[in-house]
Parts: structure tokens; sequence; C-alpha cells
């Protein structure tokens, strides 16, 4: 007779409430890292003299869209 | 080279046959005092970086700016190139007319900031300083300071905060959400982020680079998995990839931090009207 204790499967708990966050944190600076260099790109393709004013803001753009990232990369560890 | 908790910890991981290994986490950011002398608990690893970056880079510009020689010779040369990368390529595209009072802050700030990021992949410190949150944050601070003075002296008080909460040319509506916004943006985001953003770096950078590291000796030096043994290149050789890719990070991290300094000075020095 199976008592409703024994039925009950114990499961070892997988830490993954760090890294869960931090997947979860890191796929909208994904995309948006990927936009910014992409219209960087575009930008660059159509015109490369425009590559010296837009080298500086493709970098800014990506560090302020990567701090996002980060961020949930620290939450990951407290 | 006294060892450190880091070292020995993972020393004995790294010699321990089986499923030993410990992974690198927040602790291992933590250093212990150098000397066991009762006044100077204080003095551990970072700080000593940091003590000794500060000495750098006052040398650094100190020495290049004494001969002011008219056909400048190597390292006079190669200081004018920081410099003036720091006071052409950001200072002056991004401040504007003014920019000349700010370029020594600037200057000093990339100085410090690119330094001590080096010091992550130097061969015998292989510690980034910043990637202790309290580091950046007390520049970030600096920053912050800065361009509230100059928006401040600019505009007066609460000149400058209503310019800041009510940009001109915006319908009346959309006032209700930005004033707040930009309140706070102004006085916690943006200094928080600034610092957060280079801690964060250089404790990823860090992390992954000891992970990589770290992980490779245990796979090295194991006694169970010949296959483990065999496939540890492959570990070293993504840390020396990744060591590569954390110069990269590093230098341009601190051409973000005097870049995102400059444009909130530039953004104070605008709100005269």
């Amino acid at each position: 007779m199976i008592t409703a204790a024994a039925a009950v499967t114990t499961t070892q708990t997988l830490k993954l409430g760090g890294p869960l966050v931090f997947a979860l944190a890191a796929i909208g600076p994904g995309i948006g890292i990927g936009l910014i260099f992409a219209a960087y790109i575009n930008g660059v393709a159509r015109q490369p003299e425009a590559n010296g004013i837009l080298r500086p803001l493709a970098f800014l753009g990506f560090a302020l869209t990567e701090v996002l990232a980060l961020i949930g990369l620290v939450f990951a560890f407290l | 080279m006294t060892p450190t908790v880091l070292t020995v910890a993972h020393a004995a991981s790294v010699t321990a046959s089986g499923p030993g290994f410990v992974a690198p986490g927040p602790k291992d950011f933590v250093y212990p005092p150098l000397f066991d002398t009762a006044g100077l608990q204080w003095l551990n690893k970072p700080i000593l970086m940091f003590i000794i970056s500060m000495v750098l880079v006052f040398v650094f510009y100190y020495l290049g700016a004494r001969k002011r020689a008219l056909v400048p010779g190597r390292f006079q040369f190669a200081v004018e190139s920081v410099y003036d990368f720091v006071r052409n390529g950001i200072a002056k595209d991004v401040i504007g007319p003014e920019y000349a009072r700010f370029v020594p802050f600037l200057a000093t700030l990339f100085g410090a900031v690119l330094i001590n990021n080096i010091f992550g992949i130097f061969p015998l410190v292989q510690f980034p300083t910043f990637a202790r949150v309290g580091f950046p944050f007390v520049l970030a601070f600096f920053s912050w300071v800065t361009f509230l003075y100059v928006g401040i002296k600019r505009a007066g008080f609460v000149g400058y905060f209503k310019g800041v909460a009510f940009p001109p040319g915006i319908p009346f509506v959309v006032y209700f959400i930005l004033a707040p916004v930009e309140i706070l943006q102004v006085l916690f985001i943006r200094p928080f982020t600034l610092g957060l953003r280079l801690a964060a770096n250089m404790f990823a950078g860090h992390l992954l680079l000891v992970l990589f590291t770290l992980g490779g000796a245990y796979m090295l030096t194991n006694d169970d998995s010949l296959l483990l043994t065999l496939l540890s290149p492959i570990s070293f050789l993504a840390a020396i990839l990744l060591t590569s890719f954390e110069a990269l990070i590093e230098v341009l991290q601190a051409y973000i931090f005097v870049l995102l300094t400059a444009l909130y000075i530039a953004e104070a020095l605008q709100e005269e009207h």
C-alpha cells in the first residue's frame, strides 16, 4: 500500500534561482545590442564617411544597454 | 608572495581528486589584510593596487608634461596622445565651447580607470580593483557632484531642477510622467548606474577568467578521468581568449565612463534656458 508520504517523490533542489535571474535579464539587452550594432553597420555601409560619428554612438549605446544585463548578473549573486 | 585565502582554497580543490571543484564566486573577491600589524588592517591587495595606480597616474602625467619640448620625445608623445584623446575625442566634441575646464578631471578619471582596469590582466596582479564596488562608486560620486555643481552654478538650485524636470518643447501632459523620471535619474540613477556599470563589468570579467583558469587547472590535475585531462587545454585556451577580450572591455569601460561623465556635464551646462 502506498502511503501519501511515500508517494511524494523527493527532488534534489538545484540552485537555479540565481542563473535563472540572469538568463531572463539577458534577453532584452541581447536583442538591444543586436539592434544597436545592426543600425551601426547599416549606417556605415550606406555612408562610410559616417564611421567617425557613428562609432562613439554605437559604443555608448552598447554600454548603456549592457549595464542592464550586468545589473541582472549582480542580482544573480546576491 | 604569501598565499592568499583564494589560492589556498583553490589549491586544495585543485589537488583533490574527484568532484572537488569549487566554482569561484563573490567570496573570491574578498582579500585578507596584507600585514598582521594592528593599525594596518585596512590594507589589503586591492587597496594597495589602487594606491599604486594613483601614484602611477600622477607620475605619468607629471613626467609627460614636465619638459614641454616643442618636438616631443617618445614618452611625452605617449602622454600627449592619451591627453589629446580625452581632450579632443571626448571633451571638445561632447561638452562644446567650455570644455577646457573639465579636461584635467576627465583625463585623471580616464587614467585612473584605465590603469586600474589593466591590473585585471596584468601578470602579477590579475585583479581589477574596480571589481570591488566601493571604488567605482567613489569615482561615480565625484562625477555626480561635478555635474550637479556645474548645473546648479549655471542656473541656480531651483532653476536647475526645474530645467531638468520640465525640459522645453514637450506637450504638457507628458510632464506628469517625465518630471519624476528625470529627477530620479539625475539624483539617483545616473551615479548609481555609472558606478555599477564599471563594477559589474569588472566583476563579470574577472569571474570568467578565474573560472576558466581554475577549471582548466582542475581538469588538468584531476586523478579520475583522463578525458578531462586531455580536454583541459580547451579551458586554458578559453582563458587566453577571454584575457584579450577582457582587455578590450577594460579599455572600453574606461572610455564609456569618461564619455558619460562628459555627457552629463554637457547636459548640465545647457540648462541655462
